[in-house]
């Protein structure tokens, strides 16, 4: 019994942004009536998930030493590209193309960063201004708007009485977990990021695997793309401006490293739940709108000085 | 010294405020026209001693649709909503109607769901006495420069399809740009910078807003044009009217933004108190 509350401890601290949401729960709890349901708690799970699921793929572009600020814009670009199939009635199809074209943006980025030999922050912070004016280009700037049912569903519907984001959410999670920890691509994922160079000179062709991760995080941004068109039923071009600082916040909070070679996916679960969890709270309590940044920007301090260097 | 500055900081979280009953969800705060909405909607609850809860979607419909939401959890007894975009706010309008909480919109229109009233300015006529007043002012003839709003939005088409339309009826008027600088001021300033790069020898600017109106300004004042060009812009905001007043504008297209926030609280509390709305037909604020 001692060693199991040990273990959480250690757990606990390992994990600031599970001490937040502790926290900040109690906290909503006593001071309004109408945090603690189930029906919020489903509600802020749901609202959380596309920042869930673009934060899976940041993971593991983090670990691996790297960043993608382009999920925003490639998230805008899979979603419209996929809208003008999609309000043909074709669905399948449809979210086919948003992977195949998060996929290829991903694919863009890993090749320019490996076999270009660039940064990560120059090549993706290019792909981010490319998509974006793509995105607004492919859709001359106007929304599209009205899907088939068989498609929003993946943004409205329920399951067992469970919102289909959040069963999109947790998929996404064990699949993330699994290849993290269970997979040679987890494994040289924090390989790479924990010595590139080392890791390049046991054999290993480094180039590819880091190719894998933009791939992953650029497909995981499309299947966000594909949540917020079925929850909107309409896909805008300005939909994720900005995602990619909320999904690297919620990495950091999640107790990554920005050096790389650390991180856990359930680490950012947390994150994604706290920030949710925050911007919920703030709604219910009536939190002045100008003020809200300034709380958020607050929690991640006080997330970040709450974990201990190790 | 760690320990102190998360103590200290949660303290200050925790001094925080809050409200209820109606709830407010408008399209952003980054702009003076939906501040001055929100101020007049704020103004007229404290004056029926109502309760109101205010939410900015920064002009994202996702983050907009999580604060309805939001509100709904929350228990509000009735939304009042300003739409980031009239096709992607239906999801959230059906949610207040299946929770039971009735919805009022104001400036931007719903594509669908059920909506109580609707409290908007009509942006075409805007848009077309713009183009009159502008066209009055160069004497029926010269070259024109249109600076569009945010692509896709609402506004930005209502006001264009209503300045374009009124401008063919001018054969010696050309539209010899039409560029878009979303509704931002700084945006005003760098695309007409460009434009006069392409066009030095042109007599009027309207502008969707008057922020890029005033971006416009600053512009043509840089290139010392400022005499010699006129500038429309739209809704009024304090600073435009400055600039009218000042001869920088030739004027503004004045669209109340506090009246409508004010009347949409107001509707929205006699609602609560007797259970009907009393303009059942659209309405329009245009000035």
């Amino acid at each position: 019994m001692n060693k199991i509350m040990r273990g959480f401890l250690v757990f606990l601290r390992r994990n600031p942004a599970l001490v937040g949401i502790i926290g900040v729960t109690i906290a909503l709890s006593i001071i309004t009536d109408s945090f603690l349901s189930v029906y919020n708690i489903i509600n802020v799970f749901r609202q959380t998930s596309i920042m869930a699921i673009m934060g899976f793929g940041m993971t593991m572009v983090i670990i691996s030493g790297g960043i993608d600020l382009s999920v925003g814009s490639v998230l805008a670009l899979s979603a419209g590209v996929s809208a003008s199939v999609l309000s043909g009635g074709y669905a399948f199809l449809g979210i086919l193309v948003a992977l195949v074209v998060g996929a290829a943006a991903g694919a863009f980025n890993g090749f320019m960063i490996t076999k270009g030999k660039l940064q990560p922050f120059i090549v993706t912070l290019a792909t981010m201004a490319i998509a974006r004016s793509l995105t607004l280009g492919y859709m001359q700037g106007m929304p599209i708007s009205r899907f088939p049912d068989s498609f929003t569903f993946i943004g409205r519907g329920t399951v067992a009485g469970i919102p289909m984001p959040i069963i999109i959410l947790l998929s996404i999670f064990i699949l993330s977990f699994y290849i993290l920890k269970k997979t040679r691509l987890g494994l040289y994922i924090y390989s790479i990021g924990g010595n590139e160079e080392a890791t390049k000179l046991s054999g290993i062709n480094v180039d590819k695997y880091k190719i894998y991760v933009y791939v992953i995080s650029g497909v995981f941004a499309a299947v966000s793309g594909m949540i917020l068109a079925g929850r909107l039923n309409s896909a805008q071009p300005t939909f994720g401006t900005g995602y990619e600082l909320d999904a690297i916040a919620t990495v950091v909070l999640g107790g990554a490293s920005l050096k790389g070679g650390k991180g856990t996916v359930y680490g950012t679960l947390f994150g994604a739940l706290l920030l949710g969890i925050i911007k919920n709270g703030m709604n219910l309590m009536g939190v002045s709108p100008f003020y809200q940044d300034a709380v958020k920007g607050a929690i991640i301090l006080i997330a970040v000085l709450m974990e201990r260097k190790e | 010294m760690r320990k102190l500055l998360v103590v200290l900081m949660i303290v200050g979280l925790l001094s925080v405020g809050f409200a209820g009953k109606i709830g407010l969800s408008v399209s952003t705060l980054n702009n003076p026209f939906f501040v001055e909405l929100k101020n007049g909607a704020e103004q007229k609850a404290a004056e029926l001693g109502a309760e109101i809860s205010v939410v900015d979607a920064r002009d994202n419909p996702a983050k907009q649709l999580n604060d309805i939401q939001d509100l709904i959890q929350k228990g509000v007894d009735i939304l009042i909503i300003n739409p980031t975009d009239s096709d992607a706010i239906v999801t959230a309008i059906e949610d207040a109607n299946n929770a039971g909480i009735p919805v009022i919109t104001v400036d931007r229109g719903a594509n669908g769901g059920e909506v109580l009233v609707h409290i908007a300015s009509d942006n075409v006529a805007g848009g077309v006495m713009a183009a009159e007043f502008l066209a009055e002012k160069i004497s029926f003839k010269g070259k024109v420069v249109e600076l569009v709003g945010i692509p896709g939005t609402s506004a930005a088409r209502d006001r264009g399809k209503g300045f374009e339309t009124k401008l063919e009826d001018y054969p010696d008027i050309e539209l010899v740009a039409k560029q878009s600088a979303n509704f931002n001021r700084a945006e005003g300033l760098r695309v007409m910078e460009n434009i006069l790069q392409a066009h030095p020898d042109i007599d009027a600017v309207f502008a969707q807003n008057d922020g890029m109106a005033l971006g416009a300004v600053e512009a043509l004042r840089a290139a010392g044009k400022l005499d010699q060009v006129v500038v429309v812009g739209f809704d009024a905001i304090d600073d435009a009217v400055k600039a009218v007043e000042d001869g920088e504008m030739a004027g503004t297209i004045a669209q109340q933004p506090a009246l409508m926030g004010s009347l949409a609280v107001e509707k929205a509390f006699n609602y609560l108190e007797t259970g009907s709305v009393y303009i059942p037909v659209d309405l329009k604020v245009v000035k």
